[in-house]
């Protein structure tokens, strides 16, 4: 006891955003997040059969399609735990290159997805059509804009490497981006299974 | 250019608004001629708007709590007057359209812009004390929280002025809420209001687990934390799991109203009964969110005040819990009437019945901590033994409302109305006013008047008994809530005495605010010179009054959940360290509030469908805050020599004391 307590006394001068606790906060965040996304899987739980005479999953989802999608993310995720690992390491290069590389796949997976949506607006079933493609647009859309967001995130944060290294915060933020980014692959799962693969199975 | 904003929008044909407004204006003017003429304006900034510190930012919430309690209030006398006049088929002074917008205020600003920056303020002053950590985990995220706060209450104020606020009733509820029914701005006022400091809530909720998790003082362990600290870690934690609920269903209705989307609509499968139940989800947690911190400062006071340990801190621990999580699950109890199977209305109406169990073992357990103590009636002590009754009712009449078959002739009646506030009002809000006294000292370094507190808590006291009584009466009567006036001679006598009620309230809060003026007047006579003027038993007592900015100049070892009157018995607290160590500090930033600022007028870009300045007021916001990612200039140590000097006056003062 007497130990712990004057080890506790040792490293208190660190107390603040030392970056276990900053982890620690982000993650308490990201299940904030996941509350977030599980309210809104919840509506389109409720309203996806209220298709108003308008089409339903099976009649306008496209799985191979999805499938190349739902890859580049899960790619991303691998090429992402590359970079982490760079990152602790202190490798500044390889830590860009993975990064680079997760970018793209990231940036191919919302092209993908903006080309899914342009082209289902254009058909006349954007989300104003029923209340079913109401919660699909706003769900897929929501991790989306999620996914944009990692995207500048990681834009701002490879500037940062180039410019400053891999300091003790960089690294923090490089592990709080990576918590950020598997976390959206999970939701991408639930996603992907939950509304294309039922939904195009019903 | 201006979106749909015109001239049209400002209330130049209201009286009362444009009266409002100009004492507004007439005050708002006053400040800035005071502040500028002391040179006040490079203080303010520098001390207190860009301050990092959980102690100055806990006050600014508070006066946050306090100058948005008395708008709240003045609409709760103008509802009740309008009742009072508008008898026996009269229209009253109040048309329906403003009238509508009032109670929708005082709904939203009550338990969004009153009660939860003054818990907040509350715990932000006091937890990172009582935990005997130097500040908050992430003192900036702090700063910003409080600051989407203040743009929430600013935009609210905003609807005042510009445009309309909602008519809907503070729950929003669709297709009355959509955009076919209020096309006005009023429900858009609202929806940001609500979203922007709704968020800051979460990061706060994010901010506070965080903080007690890892920057307790050596030796703490979870079950030593004071008791205050473990109720405001349950709202914490449904903070965490509610919010976002909140923050989603919100986005949902912006979604319909923007976008023309069908989540709530009446039409294209449309589902209205989503969206209560999603922001009743929030919602019931709220109101524990609202009322756990509350009991957690009764505990602390009723323990202080009888000059003894806690009785049943376990047990006190656990019903909190008990209450958070069966606080997830009673939230279709707000719409029995949806029409649910008997099943569904079953489970509902026994979850929250079983609530009261929890609730009562607190009850047993303060007075069991009063039983064979020498209770000092002061007025935190006055608040606490009010709340213990007033609570008492309030929660037997929610057990009456509970059952589903009883709900079906009591909902939205006006006993549901006098249900509430008597647990909001004889809970929380009698706890903060307990919780303020009580730390008032700590946070401000003089004690409060005494004189005047007693007669705030008896106008109060009593007023409320006034107020909301009849309310019971007239729900039995079949008075629904929200009408504009009434044509029933039954109900006017009753109408008559609840608006008396509300006018002794008033009394209360007039003794309030000369009870400020008094001991600020008196504060030399009243200084706290120890820093424990009422013999406390938590670690906040063993800080300066207001506490050093440091907090603590060496990390407090804890070994009792009473850690001071351990400390004070061992004759350990007090004492003189060999020498000091630097203390590492965040240092102050600006962005918080830059970021505060722009959102608030990006909310009034969104309300007014001005998207130029949405685009460049949120672009702003990110920029603002990515550049303070890259800031390295973000700390600071405090050098011991400095610490030296502070601990000195200090410790010299209390052995001054304790001689004496």
């Amino acid at each position: 006891m007497s130990t712990s307590v004057l080890n506790n006394e040792a490293h208190s001068h660190e107390h603040h955003d030392s970056g276990s606790t900053t982890l620690f906060g982000f993650w308490l965040y990201l299940m904030t997040d996941c509350v977030l996304f599980a309210s809104v899987f919840a509506t389109y739980a409720v309203l996806f059969m209220n298709t108003a005479g308008g089409p339903s999953g099976h009649d306008i989802f496209e799985l191979d399609y999805v499938l190349v999608e739902t890859f580049a993310l899960l790619f991303s995720s691998i090429t992402y735990g590359f970079a982490m690992i760079g990152a602790q390491r202190g490798n500044k290069q390889v830590t860009l290159l993975w990064l680079a590389v997760t970018f793209i796949l990231g940036a191919v997976f919302i092209g993908m997805e903006v080309n899914e949506f342009s082209h289902l607006i254009h058909e006349g079933f954007g989300p104003q059509r029923s209340a079913f493609l109401t919660a699909f647009f706003s769900l897929v859309g929501m991790h989306g804009l999620h996914v944009t967001a990692g995207l500048i995130w990681m834009a701002v944060l490879m500037l940062e490497v180039m410019n400053n290294g891999l300091q003790p915060r960089t690294v923090t933020r490089v592990g709080c981006l990576s918590l950020f980014w598997h976390f959206l692959d999970v939701v991408w799962i639930c996603v992907f299974t939950v509304v294309y693969l039922m939904g195009a199975v019903s | 250019m201006f979106g749909k904003l015109t001239l049209d929008a400002l209330p130049l044909h209201v009286p009362i608004v444009m009266g409002t407004l100009a004492v507004v204006a007439i005050i708002g003017l006053a400040l800035v001629i005071a502040i500028t003429k002391y040179k006040k304006w490079g203080y303010l900034w520098r001390e207190w708007i860009t301050s990092v510190d959980h102690k100055r930012l806990g006050i600014m919430y508070i006066i946050l709590a306090q100058v948005m309690m008395l708008r709240g209030f003045a609409d709760a006398i103008m509802m009740r007057t309008q009742l009072a006049v508008a008898t026996n088929g009269a229209e009253g002074y109040l048309p329906p359209e403003h009238y509508d917008q009032i109670f929708t205020a005082h709904g939203v600003i009550m338990i969004i812009f009153m009660a939860m920056p003054f818990m907040i303020g509350l715990m932000n002053i006091v937890l990172p004390l009582q935990i005997g950590a130097r500040d908050v985990a992430f003192p900036f995220l702090n700063n910003l929280s409080f600051w989407l706060a203040v743009a929430g209450a600013l935009l609210v104020n905003i609807s005042l002025a510009v445009g309309e606020f909602a008519k809907t009733g503070w729950i929003a509820y669709p297709p009355l809420s959509g955009i076919n029914h209020s096309p006005g701005s009023g429900v858009d006022y609202y929806i940001w209001a609500l979203q922007i400091s709704g968020i800051g809530t979460t990061l706060t909720g994010v901010n506070f687990i965080a903080t007690v998790l890892k920057m307790r003082a050596p030796g703490m362990k979870l079950m030593q934390m004071p008791i205050f600290t473990w109720a405001c870690t349950w709202a914490n934690i449904l903070i965490v799991a509610s919010f976002p609920i909140l923050t989603g269903a919100l986005a949902m209705l912006t979604l319909d109203r923007y976008l023309d989307f069908h989540f709530f609509t009446n039409d294209l499968g449309g589902n209205a009964m989503m969206y209560i139940n999603l922001f009743w989800a929030w919602g019931h947690p709220e109101v524990y969110i609202l009322v756990l911190p509350a009991f957690g400062i009764f505990s602390e006071v009723i323990s202080t005040f009888s000059g003894k340990r806690l009785f049943g801190y376990t047990s006190m621990v656990v019903a909190s819990g008990v209450i958070s999580i069966l606080g997830f699950i009673v939230w279709l109890h707000h719409f029995f009437t949806m029409g649910s199977s008997a099943d569904v209305n079953a489970f509902f109406g026994v979850t929250t019945m079983i609530i009261a169990v929890p609730t009562g073992v607190k009850l047993f357990n303060w007075l069991f901590t009063m039983y064979k103590g020498r209770v000092q009636f002061r007025p935190p002590v006055l608040w606490t033994l009010g709340f213990m009754v007033t609570f008492t009712i309030g929660g037997m009449t929610g057990v009456l409302l509970s059952v589903p078959g009883a709900d079906y002739v009591l909902h939205n009646s006006l006993f549901l109305i006098a249900h509430f506030h008597n647990t909001i009002i004889g809970g929380a809000v009698f706890g903060y006013m307990a919780g303020f006294a009580y730390w008032f000292p700590k946070a401000m370094g003089y004690k409060l008047d005494e004189k005047w507190g007693k007669r705030a808590f008896w106008f109060w006291q009593v007023g409320f008994y006034v107020a909301f009584m009849p309310l019971y009466v007239l729900g039995f009567l079949g008075m629904t809530r929200r009408m504009n006036h009434t044509d029933n001679p039954d109900w006017n006598m009753w109408l008559y005495i609840a608006c008396a009620g509300a006018f002794i309230i008033g009394l209360g809060v007039v003794s309030q605010l000369i009870q400020l003026y008094v001991s600020y007047r008196d504060r030399e006579k009243n200084r706290d010179v120890t820093g424990d003027p009422w013999n406390g038993h938590t670690l906040e007592w063993s800080t300066m009054s207001p506490p050093q900015f440091y907090n603590f100049a060496k990390d407090p070892v804890v070994s009792d959940i009473d850690a001071f009157t351990d400390m004070k018995e061992k004759g350990t607290a007090y004492q003189r360290p060999e020498k000091y160590k630097p203390i590492h500090m965040p240092r102050n930033t600006g962005a918080g509030f830059i970021m505060g600022m722009l959102l608030t007028a990006c909310g009034f870009g969104l309300v007014w469908h001005i998207w130029w300045l949405v685009i460049v007021t949120f672009a702003a916001t990110i920029v603002t805050y990515i550049k303070r990612c890259y800031d390295k200039d973000v700390d600071y140590y405090v050098q011991p020599d400095e610490i030296e000097k502070i601990e000195g006056e200090h410790l010299a003062a209390v052995e001054t004391t304790l001689k004496a």
